[in-house]
């Protein structure tokens, strides 16, 4: 069976739309509804948050959602069972994104059976070292036919970039500028710049841009220099703010589809 | 043989490496390739060693108690870090780090705490390198250690409230590294102990190695032997342990122990007896050992001194303790109080809560006559006095 990921690049151009949640949050059985309406309303592919105690990377936004679905008893194993019960009724491809430690904990190789079984096509684990994914890990990964994506930022060099591209199975998750999640800014040149380097490389993966994407301007910026955007925090602020999940969602797509019907229509 | 320093990639035995998301990459990076050929630089030598001696007071003395020698039947050494300017071995480092950075063309330095010590010495430091220090310290330790927040602006640092999580130590590193993330052009993070992805806990433990180093030449002086029967340091994140037993790590007969905080007891849920009650997995981008749920979340560590309140440990103490190089102890935040009031009325020494776990370890293990116990005394107590006043004043030490 083909990979969904591969599929969804092979079917659609440009525009493609990935929307990141913590599963768990608002409430712990949130995962189903959350991946259902944001499949209605039209996101490409979902990223779903393993909530993790110590989200280095992250900034206030999804610190808050983790440490709330914590409270709320989302473990792995929980969220495999959410997840293989919805299986069926998701077309479009889910990946898993989480820090390495619970991961461990779990056991790897299990986790990506599981994970595969219960419909998941990629794995973002931003704190795997590359060269241990190379020597060690890597195997179950492609044993299980996940796709494994890793993260670049405008500091990354040449060399190592192109050593991720050779990696890397699904796609390459360009981290807009250095920073923690959900820092909202604009997009300048040197961001402009930095995705115009990446086309330029003509990389084997796709690239798909996130951090920061949070309005009108910025997901122009990413639509207009990489094959797609991720957004996160921006979505999970609305929940925070309601936790109705099918009205929020719906509220915030209108806003995004208005974004990009102005754009290219 | 176990040797003291991690392979290439920061590697002691399975233990140490660098987890860390891309956006640390470059930062780490950048150390992981220049920090050995700064520190073996001659140039750089002088300049550490001239800090050591002239601005923290090295060599700190290694004192022979008498009074704790002849209670526990033993020869009895502290080597007193807590004559180090600012009170604590944590200076040695913050010394060769910011000569490190400044080396690299840093401009911004910045540091978590967790009882203050090391905030207060990176704050020194800076001060006196005219660099801008910021300092990260859990809201709930900014409470408890006022006479230290107050230090670190007295020096010029700013001192920023970590207030996720449960608002301590472990809280205040993952705020320094999300503000490294976001500053990386220019800032260096000065961790303050052994702790951290490589190069940090090798780094660390090569600028507090100058602890041993002198023990061997003191020793030598007046024992006419280089190397003592035990070394004796309590563990935090372990940088004033690692540096205690650092020249000694390949010298076998030497017997090393670590002494954990058990807070109120390794078996009750408020502990900080990391290598008692750990299990392997990764803390702030370093594979060791740490307190977890099965699931892979880290625990909230509890000790009464807020310098050993990690529930991490240094890979190379996980490391020490595998291969049984060394053995790890747990005291009870009581045993430590009363140890800190036995120091002080015996040698007219008030330690760190830090160090008193160090030194209630003593009765508990059966020292021949001659043997040769060196106690590392990482720090002093000024900073301990309000809890030391309540225990006073609560219990029977009206002596």
């Amino acid at each position: 069976m083909i990979n969904k990921i591969t599929q969804l690049f092979e079917n659609k151009g440009k525009d493609i739309l990935s929307i990141f949640f913590t599963a768990g949050f608002p409430e712990l059985n949130s995962t189903q509804s959350i991946i259902r309406a944001l499949e209605e309303n039209g996101a490409d592919m979902i990223e779903v948050g393993i909530p993790y105690s110590d989200p280095l990377a992250d900034g206030p936004v999804i610190q808050k959602t983790s440490a709330m679905a914590l409270r709320n008893g989302m473990s792995i194993t929980t969220l495999f069972s959410q997840l293989t019960e919805i299986k069926k009724e998701v077309h479009i491809p889910l990946i898993l994104m989480g820090y390495l430690n619970p991961v461990l904990q779990y056991g790897i190789e299990n986790f990506c059976r599981q994970a595969s079984r219960c419909g998941v096509s990629g794995v973002i684990l931003p704190d795997l070292p590359i060269d241990e994914y190379e020597t060690i890990y890597g195997k179950y990964f492609e044993s299980n036919h996940l796709k494994f994506i890793f993260l670049i930022t405008p500091d990354t060099s040449t060399n190592r970039i192109l050593q991720i591209d050779n990696l890397s199975t699904g796609f390459i998750y360009a981290v807009s500028s250095t920073s923690t999640t959900g820092k909202e800014f604009c997009f300048s040149p040197v961001q402009i710049e930095y995705l115009n380097r990446l086309r330029e490389m003509k990389l084997k993966n796709p690239v798909l841009v996130g951090f920061g994407i949070h309005n009108h301007e910025t997901l122009t910026a990413a639509f207009g220099n990489a094959r797609g955007a991720i957004i996160g925090s921006a979505y999970l602020k609305c929940l925070i703010e309601d936790n109705k999940v099918e009205t929020v969602t719906r509220k915030f797509f209108n806003r995004l589809k208005s974004t990009i019907i102005c754009l290219y229509n | 043989m176990i040797i003291q320093e991690p392979d290439t990639k920061g590697y002691y035995g399975p233990y140490g490496g660098a987890y860390i998301p891309e956006m640390l990459h470059r930062n780490v990076e950048e150390l992981q390739a220049n920090y050995l050929e700064i520190i073996n630089d001659n140039g750089f030598q002088e300049d550490f060693i001239n800090l050591l001696h002239n601005y923290v007071g090295r060599p700190t003395p290694l004192f022979p108690a008498k009074n704790l020698s002849s209670r526990f039947k033993t020869k009895i050494y502290l080597k007193r870090e807590d004559l180090c300017h600012t009170g604590a071995h944590k200076l040695n480092n913050v010394v060769g780090q910011i000569l490190l950075a400044k080396r690299l063309k840093k401009k911004h330095i910045i540091a978590e705490t967790g009882a203050g010590q090391h905030g207060v010495a990176t704050a020194t430091v800076c001060a006196l390198m005219g660099l801008r220090c910021t300092v990260f310290m859990g809201s709930k330790d900014i409470q408890r250690q006022q006479p230290n927040v107050l230090r670190m602006k007295m020096l010029g640092a700013e001192v920023i409230a970590a207030t996720s999580g449960n608002q301590t130590l472990k809280d205040a590193i993952n705020e320094a590294i999300r503000y490294w993330i976001n500053h990386s052009d220019e800032t260096h993070y000065v961790i303050g102990s052994t702790i951290g992805p490589h190069p940090y806990p090798d780094m660390v433990a090569r600028f507090q190695s100058v602890i041993s180093s002198e023990i061997r030449k003191q020793l030598l002086e007046k024992e006419g032997r280089e190397t003592p029967d035990y070394v004796v340091a309590c563990v935090g994140g372990g940088s004033n342990a690692a540096g205690a037993f650092y020249h000694f790590i390949s010298d076998s007969q030497v017997k090393l122990i670590g002494v954990e905080a058990a807070g109120e007891g390794v078996g009750s849920s408020n502990t900080a007896a990391t290598i008692a009650i750990g299990t392997e997995g990764i803390i702030h981008g370093c594979r060791t050992l740490l307190m977890q749920t099965p699931d892979g979340q880290t625990k909230e560590a509890h000790s009464i001194s807020a310098g050993l309140d990690y529930p991490g440990i240094g890979p190379l103490h996980a490391y020490l303790h595998q291969s049984q190089r060394a053995s790890y102890y747990a005291i009870t935040d009581e045993e430590a109080l009363n140890a800190a009031f036995d120091l002080a009325l015996s040698e007219g020494i008030i330690p760190a809560l830090e160090s008193a776990h160090a030194l209630a370890l003593l009765p508990k293990i059966a020292f021949r006559p001659h043997d040769i116990v060196v106690v590392n005394l990482s720090g002093r107590g000024d900073k301990d006095l309000a809890i030391y006043q309540e225990y006073f004043s609560h219990d029977n030490h009206d002596k």
